[in-house]
């Protein structure tokens, strides 16, 4: 039986670039960050509310894992905004769509009311993609 | 609805104004009022406005961005004492006090405990990091681990 979710990964482009986002933008804590060889770091973060589940910022570098073809695939996916990586959950969704946009966070949609509720989406530096929406819309009892 | 139409944006525009206050000023003697004025607000007002957005008062928020702020100074090997001021509090006591009360430990063991982990991390590195990341990436070839990892 699987008990809970311990680390996701989030691709991105530049691990400093993904470090000043996550944490000075989002507010994230830095759970670990250690060099790994040359050129990469093991960078993970937590959101503020989830210390429990590391969010690894793994750069998308030619290498063991990721041959140069399927590098430039990802960074290409990356490019075209075609990589969601989930949906992101706060308290208060208004107050969260001004700060981040005063924090220069770039918004592929405003707060919106939608049949599910009001959500928001918003892009990391690398090109990610992702859904804002408060609390609310995962505590309806109806 | 888009952002501009929403129902109370400027009310949220200068609460959010007001928590960012806090945020870049938590090391300074701020206080309701302070933060109050920089929102534009009458006092009583502007608490039940930042409590029904954030579910704090102003000034729990306030202490609650300064105990993640020392938690974050004593994790960056600052003294407790040095935390302490860094963080706007003047008194050391009261300091550790509420720091206990948030965090569970006193500022010392806190740093201890932060001191001993940071050790641990340098010493072996890949003790931290989940076995599937280390194998597909090759950092377990690397001779420089291996040697920390002894």
């Amino acid at each position: 039986m699987i008990t809970r979710l311990s680390h996701t990964t989030i691709f991105v482009r530049n691990q400093d670039s993904a470090y000043d986002f996550y944490t000075n933008k989002l507010g994230f804590k830095v759970v670990d960050d250690m060099p790994m060889g040359k050129d990469t770091r093991w960078l993970t973060v937590s959101p503020p509310d989830q210390p429990n589940l590391e969010i690894v910022l793994f750069p998308i570098t030619v290498g063991k894992m990721y041959p140069e073809e399927t590098a430039n695939i990802m960074l290409e996916l990356l490019q075209k905004g075609k990589l969601a990586n989930g949906v992101f959950e706060c308290n208060d969704i208004y107050a969260t769509y001004e700060e981040l946009k005063s924090k220069g966070v770039e918004f592929l949609k405003a707060p919106t009311e939608e049949f599910y509720g009001v959500e928001a989406q918003f892009k990391d530096d690398s090109g990610n993609w992702f859904s804002l929406q408060p609390k609310s819309n995962f505590t309806k009892t109806e | 609805m888009t952002t501009e139409q929403y129902p109370g944006v400027h009310m949220y525009r200068r609460v959010v104004r007001a928590k960012l206050f806090i945020d870049n000023n938590y090391h300074e003697p701020i206080n309701v009022d302070n933060i109050a004025d920089e929102a534009y607000f009458s006092k009583f007002h502007f608490i039940r406005l930042f409590k029904n957005v954030y579910g704090k008062t102003p000034n729990q928020y306030l202490m609650a961005v300064r105990i993640e702020k020392a938690k974050e100074f004593l994790q960056s090997d600052k003294s407790v004492s040095e935390a302490c001021t860094s963080v706007g509090f003047e008194s050391l006591s009261s300091f550790s006090g509420l720091f206990k009360k948030v965090t569970g430990s006193t500022p010392s063991v806190f740093l201890k405990q932060q001191q001993s982990a940071k050790k641990a991390k340098k010493k072996a590195p890949l003790k931290f990091v989940p076995g599937c990341f280390i194998s597909n990436n090759g950092w377990d070839e690397n001779g420089n681990f291996r040697e920390m990892t002894d």
